[in-house]
This record gives C-alpha cells, structure tokens and sequence, in this order.
C-alpha cells in the first residue's frame, strides 16, 4: 500500500506542490509520512515536530485544506488512492515548506497582563475547590498549536492581526480572568488590545481545537459579556462620566 | 567572523523546558541579564510530556509523609547510589518549588478541603505527586514561560542550536549557536552558561523523547572538559506503547499504575507479584487481596493501610520484568505486557484522571482504554547520567559552567523514581540559576572570545554541504538507534557493549561522510548532521561507562554480572575527555552522614 502526499515546497518569495510516494503501515500518521519523505527522498524538507502524541502542538499544519496537528491524522483517514494535500498554516508567512512564522503569537502573550493572585490564607497557601478551577483547567489545556489562530477568519482572511489577538489568547485570558485567586483586571486589555469585539462567534475555532477546549462558548462568550458589562453597561457609563475617567 | 551577529549576556540558558526556565527566573531575580536559548519553539520543550505528576512531600493528601520519607524513597529507589546531598536538598525544597507555582498560577487538582491533590506513584511510599489529571509537564512549562516573558520579559532565542560552548583559558565564555529559520550563526557571550538540555533518548530506536533529546548538554560539557557521571544509567520506562508501529515507545503514565491500572501477561496473572526484590519485600502487598484493599482504600481517599501493589515498584523493576515475561513467551499479541484500569476504575473516573492517555489510545491505536487493556513494553525514556555537579550550586567541573534537570547527574544515582524529575527541575533549575548569576557576578571583565576558535567551528558546521549526498544522515541516526538498542539496550553483556564500540567507530566514520542537500534556511538534514556528533559522544560515554561497571544496580544491568557489588555501590564512573580520547575512571561518592543514614535504615 502506497499513498501519494503533494507537499508544499517553498518559501516566502515562491513555492508548488509536489507528489511524494510514500509506503503506508498499519496505524501510521501523517507526520510519519513526512518523516518517510524527509529520510528517503528530501532530506531539507521543512516541518516542526516534538511530542509525537498530541501534547506539545509543533506539527500544527493544513491536511487537505483543514487546519489538524500531522501527529494525531491518521492516514488511514483518507479515502485509499486519492492524493493528500499538505500545506502551511496559511493565517501564518511561510518560512519554509511546512513551517511558518508564527512569532506574532508570543508578541501577543507578551502583552498580556500578568497573573497576579489574591495574597494567600495565614499558612501562606491558597484553598481553592475543584469546583471552581475545572473551567480554568480546561482552558490550561491548550498546547498552543495555532490551529485556532490559523482557521480564525478575523486573521486568515482579514488579517487584522494589529487589533485581534485571536482565538488562543482570548483562551489564554479566558484562563486569567477566571483564576479564582488573580486580582488583575484585564477588561480595557480585552477591549482595546486584544479586540474581543472583533470575534462574531462562528466557532470555527472551536471544531479545530485538537484538545476539545469550548473556546467559544466557555472562553470568548463570557469574556465578550464581562467586557460589556463593564464599558457597556448604562449605569456603569454614567458612573464613569460622573467620575470623569473615560 | 566579521558579520556575526553577537550578544552579550551575564548568564546564558541552554534549554527552555522545566529547569532551564526556572533557572532564567532565578539568575534575573538575582540581578543579572540572562537569555535562553532552545532548539524548539518556546513552550515545546520535553517537560510538556510529563504526565504523572511533581513529588513534593507536601502531606496533604496524606499527613504521615515528610522530606525525610522522600529522601529515603529517592535513595533506595537509586540503589544508594545517589548524591545525598541532592537527595536531600530535593526532599527538602521541593515543597516550597511547588507551591511557588502556584503563586505563579499554576493549578493543581484540589483535595476536598482545598488543597494540592497528591497521586501515588512507583517508589514513592505515600502520595506524593501533585498533578493535573495527566498533563502536569504542560502545567508546569506554560506557568514558568508565561512567568519568563510576561513577569520578567527575559531574551528568549527560539529554534535556535548551541552547536559548542567557547572557553576563555579554561572558563565558559559563551556559546556559538546557529538560527535553524535562517542557517545564520548568533555568538551568545556570557560569563556562565546553565546548560538544562535534557536526556539522550533519541541514541535508541524506541524512546519516548523528542528528535530535541540528542545529548546536547552532555556532548558540549564533554567537549569543554568537564565531567560526566552516571552515564550507565540509562531508564527504560516500563511502559510504553507497543502498537502500532507508529506509536512504539510513546509513553504511557505511570499515572495509570497510581490510579490502580494492573500488568498482566497472557495467561491473565498478576506477574509483579513474582518480582518484588529484596529490599522491598516488606513494604509492597504479597496477595491481590491486600492490593486490592491499598486501591479500594485510595479510590476512596482514605490513608491506605494495607501495603502497596508490586505494580508500583520503581521502574527498574518493572521494566526488567516486563521484558521478562515478554522473554520467556507469556507477552501480549504484539509482544508487551498487558496495562488494564478498565477492569478496575470506572469509565468516567478514567477519562477524568487520564485524559490524555484516553484521547492517544483511542485516536492512535484504536484502543479504548475505559473498555480494554493496553499493550505495554519499556520505551527508553530519561538519563540519570550527566554532568557532574556541586550539589549546592550546580556548578559543573569547568569554571562557569552550570546544569540542571536531566543534563545533571548525580541525583537519582542508578534510578529515578517518577515525579522526582519535575521537582528536579524546579529545585535544582532554581539552584543553577542562583549559582550561575553569582558566579557572573564575581568576574571581573568579559570573557574573551577568539576570532580562530569561532572561524574554526563555522567551518566545520557548514563542512557538510561541500559533502554532496554520499551518506544520509538520517540513515546514520536509524543505524546508530538500533544498534544502542541492540548492544546497549536493558540487559548488557561485555560482548554487546564491546561490539557497541566498535560499531560506533564505523558509525563515526559514515557521520563523517554526511553531505547535505539544499541550503541552510530551515534544513533539518542539516540540524540532524549536526546532532550526530553529540549523539555519538553520549552512546560512547554510556557503551563505556557500561563496560566500567561490572555488577547490576537500578537501570544497569550486566547479564553476566547479575548482582549488585558492595563495592560498585561506593563508586561513580566518570567520564572524562583526555585529548581525544574519552576516559572512564572510578570516583569514591561521599558516605551518606550518620543522622541521614538513621533515616535510610528507617530509625527516624
């Protein structure tokens, strides 16, 4: 059993698709296959990869036109004898081959006000129930693959990349904000700096998250309402207007 | 070396996974400018695997445990081999590592009361390991990378390689690295360098590491003339997965054991029960009934009375017997052990505490995991060897040089208990960072840097593309792996490991002849060319450290020298660069003190 993947090769400035025959086993991923084409037949081919099993999210890439890490498809998931396609992320420039830059994504993190907690109970530690940390623990889950930013139609299509944050940190503030212990308020950074008003909840990203995270409903949508709650809100306005801030 | 870019540092990081980020939060909290320096993108590195969970004795979970009961734990898992000093400093400190991340916003599963949930884990007498679900390693790194670049906006350099560290008559002057996206090389000067780089995983065929995992740290220190230590000690994690082809080797947590998960063979036993060792015998359950009541006691969070299942011996044990059985034809269908929680927890309670290991059996092997057993196998899986180190300071044998995590030996002696890793990382990642910016800060002046030394390493990193295509490095990598597995895998004979030797010479040879094709924007055939030679270094140090120690002890075992020796367990063997010869020399470890050998004889 053979399969045939057409690889993008190229940079920046050009690039096309090209045919690689590659032998199948049982159970193999498409990330084997790259790694197949790499030892046998093009020893430069540009790809990033770590965990092999999902955890790390380096192997973010487009199979078939869908965003999906290369460790986790199956290749066995493709109707025999038709061609997969393999692409870079296209919210991304291309750095080489499969690999894209997507340094944009930790100068948004950097920008993030930092966690900062409630000082701790008399013996210096926190109590906190399972109860409330279960939301954030599922927003901790994120491995940061991208593959969010990637489908996201404000930064694919629009490439509002000076205003949106994107999927991911919306998450990632998701998990801050909600942190039973942190005090910080990050509403004029949600509003302002990362944009949140930009997502109009097509859940795109939620259907590519490979750790199931409901990034829509459980991050962005309550952060969408804390944000108007807190610059929206009638009586709130007044207030501010009366004590002349904003 | 007229366009090289360079930057200068007080302290520079070599490795952005547990201990090399707790080290760069450490030096700038010291006061001194640091960068890091990885190979990968930041927030990938290997910690992120880490399932099981951090051993810190903090007796929430159960009040009976303390640093002293960790100590002797972490010892005896060892073989007594370990430095117990840094035994002891890990026990100690641990603790305080692990809260500290939770100032930083970490969160741990909770007790009822509130508090950081602890799980059991092999070796460990009590539970120990604080965790989130199965995938403490994320936990961890994003909460010490969020406190790198959003509270301390430390230098990162990412997918960038230290290719070798420079020296300035015989101190650590910085390193030379190469920018994977580009090719182009980056001169990092700095007055100490802490080297946190990880294992070697990748010089074997089944391994649960990354293609990061080629012995970098552990070459480089070498190369610069400092010792390494422990270098026989090479885990082989009881269990990995078998099957398919595609997943061999990925790790299964020991975290399924902890939560109650139990190895059978083929004719559905219980074979652990057949090898508890001596020194154990008396603290682990001899009957299913009494394991049986230890699970259903923990399940139920009550302080267990009854003594432990033998599923959870330390991993030396257990990897020896799975082998075992597989060896003598009671394996599973594709040759492994069979690892079953189905039988014993309920679905919902498995994909609650093993979300991971649910989600990769299912999507990568078919295998549903609440309904069936997995097929395990050993899977190469960390070193305990490395650069020998102050216990204090984490001060490697060269001036100026640091190391933390994997890279450092000593630690966990001739095995590491499960969960001591991640307070490995914390603890001494903390203590490197300490030690390095004090040293920095004690010098006078910049190291110097020469323009020869520099021209001379260009050279020979570019060397291989004049070399067109007469040996693909990829193929040497797959030849080396196999015959690390073959000759120097779980069960060493004088033999395998001399013909190791010589297998590795040729080996060197065809590295030699590597040519690369294309050009160095984003070349991984390169990036593995250059890889081959640390890889190289640390399956000589290990082939020959094996050959040095002529006795069994943890991870080490020799088939004709089945039985520990009284007098290997009072001795390190030290791997040293003579010229260009590598020499192997024993050194006496320092005697355990009285009052901490009270503890191990347990008359404290």
């Amino acid at each position: 059993m053979e399969a045939v993947l057409k690889i993008f090769r190229g940079d920046a400035t050009s690039g096309a698709f090209r045919d690689y025959t590659v032998p199948l086993d049982e159970g193999m991923v498409v990330l084997d296959a790259v790694h197949w084409v790499q030892a046998h037949q093009a020893s430069d081919l540009a790809c990033r990869w770590n965990c092999k099993a999902g955890r790390c999210g380096s192997c973010s890439a487009e199979v078939n036109g869908k965003p999906r890490l290369m460790c986790m498809t199956r290749m066995d998931h493709f109707p025999p004898g038709e061609p997969i396609t393999l692409a870079p992320m296209k919210a991304f420039p291309v750095l080489k081959d499969l690999v894209c830059d997507v340094s944009w994504n930790y100068s948004v993190n950097r920008r993030i006000p930092a966690f900062k907690p409630a000082p701790p109970e008399a013996d210096g530690t926190w109590r906190m129930q399972q109860v409330d940390i279960d939301r954030v623990q599922e927003f901790r889950k994120c491995i940061e693959c991208f593959l969010c930013q990637d489908v996201c139609h404000v930064l694919r299509d629009h490439d509002r990349k000076d205003s949106f944050a994107g999927p991911r940190f919306l998450v990632r503030l998701a998990g801050l904000e909600m942190h039973p212990l942190d005090v910080e308020s990050r509403g004029a950074h949600l509003k302002e700096e990362a944009g949140i008003g930009f997502c109009n909840i097509t859940k795109c990203c939620t259907e590519v998250c490979p750790e199931s995270i409901h990034i829509t409903d459980n991050a962005i949508i309550p952060l969408k309402e804390r944000v108007v709650d807190e610059f929206y809100d009638p009586l709130r306005r007044l207030w501010r207007r009366l004590r002349g801030s904003a | 070396m007229d366009h090289l870019e360079t930057k200068t540092y007080d302290v520079l990081v070599v490795g952005a996974g547990g201990a090399g980020l707790r080290a760069a939060i450490e030096a700038v909290d010291q006061g001194v400018s640091v960068a890091v320096v990885c190979k990968s993108l930041l927030g990938k590195a290997h910690t992120v695997m880490a399932e099981g969970g951090v051993a810190a004795a903090l007796a929430t979970t159960d009040s009976r445990d303390g640093w002293r009961v960790h100590f002797r734990d972490t010892m005896r898992g060892g073989k007594l081999l370990n430095d117990w000093r840094m035994a002891q400093l890990l026990a100690q400190e641990a603790p305080a590592r692990v809260r500290e991340l939770e100032a930083w916003g970490a969160l741990f599963d909770r007790t009822p009361d509130g508090r950081i949930l602890q799980r059991n884990f092999g070796g460990h007498q009590y539970p120990r390991l604080a965790h989130v679900g199965d995938r403490t390693g994320l936990e961890m790194i994003r909460t010490l990378q969020d406190r790198t670049v959003q509270a301390q906006r430390i230098d990162v350099f990412m997918e960038c390689t230290v290719a070798r560290l420079l020296t300035d008559d015989g101190r650590i002057s910085g390193a030379l690295t190469y920018r994977r996206e580009s090719g182009r090389f980056l001169l990092l000067r700095a007055k100490a360098v802490v080297l946190a780089t990880g294992g070697i995983g990748r010089a074997y065929k089944i391994n649960s590491n990354s293609w990061e995992y080629t012995g970098d740290g552990h070459a480089l220190a070498y190369d610069a003339g400092a010792d390494l230590i422990g270098m026989e000690f090479v885990q082989f994690h009881p269990t990995g997965m078998v099957w398919p082809l595609s997943v061999r080797g990925i790790l299964v947590t020991e975290g399924v054991r902890g939560e109650g998960g139990v190895l059978k063979n083929s004719r559905g036993e219980r074979f652990m029960f057949r090898y508890i060792p001596e020194m154990f015998r008396g603290d682990f359950a001899d009957t299913e009934e009494e394991a049986d009541r230890w699970v259903a006691d923990v399940i139920a969070g009550r302080k267990a009375e009854a003594r432990r299942p033998p599923e959870l011996l330390t991993r030396d044990v257990v990897a020896r017997a799975i082998a075992q059985e597989v060896r003598e034809g009671r394996g599973s269908p594709h040759g492994g052990a069979f690892l079953d929680i189905a039988s014993r927890r309920k679905a919902e309670d498995i994909r609650k505490k093993l979300p991971s290991m649910y989600q990769q059996f299912f999507e990568l092997a078919d295998v549903d995991i609440t309904r069936e057993p997995m097929e395990v196998f050993p899977t190469t899986h960390y070193m305990m060897g490395g650069v020998k180190v102050d216990p204090e300071s984490q001060a490697a044998t060269v001036p100026g040089l640091f190391a933390a995590g994997e890279v450092a030996g000593g630690l966990h002696g001739a095995n590491r208990l499960g969960g001591n890793s991640l307070s490995d990382l914390l603890v001494f990642g903390r203590r490197a960072g300490a030690g390095a910016a004090t040293y920095a800060r004690a010098q006078s002046g910049e190291p110097g840097v020469e323009t020869r030394q520099v021209d001379a390493i260009t050279a020979e990193l570019l060397a291989p593309f004049e070399r067109k295509g007469s040996e693909s490095p990829y193929a040497v990598q797959d030849a080396l792996q196999d015959m690390m597995g073959t000759c120097v895998g779980i069960a060493r004979t004088a033999d395998d490991l001399q013909n190791a030797l010589a297998a590795l010479g040729e080996l060197r040879a065809r590295a030699g002849r590597v040519g690369v094709d294309g050009n160095r924007q984003y070349n991984p055939g390169w990036h593995t060319t250059l890889d081959l030679r640390n890889l190289l270094t640390v399956s000589e140090a290990v082939t020959r450290a094996a050959l040095a120690r002529r006795e069994s002890r943890g991870a080490h075992t020799r088939v004709e020298h089945p039985d520990s020796d009284k007098r290997f367990g009072t001795v390190n063997v030290v791997v040293r660069r003579q010229g260009d010869a590598m020499t192997v020399v024993e050194e006496p470890i320092v005697p355990v003190p009285g009052e901490l050998r009270d503890i191990l004889e347990g008359k404290d």
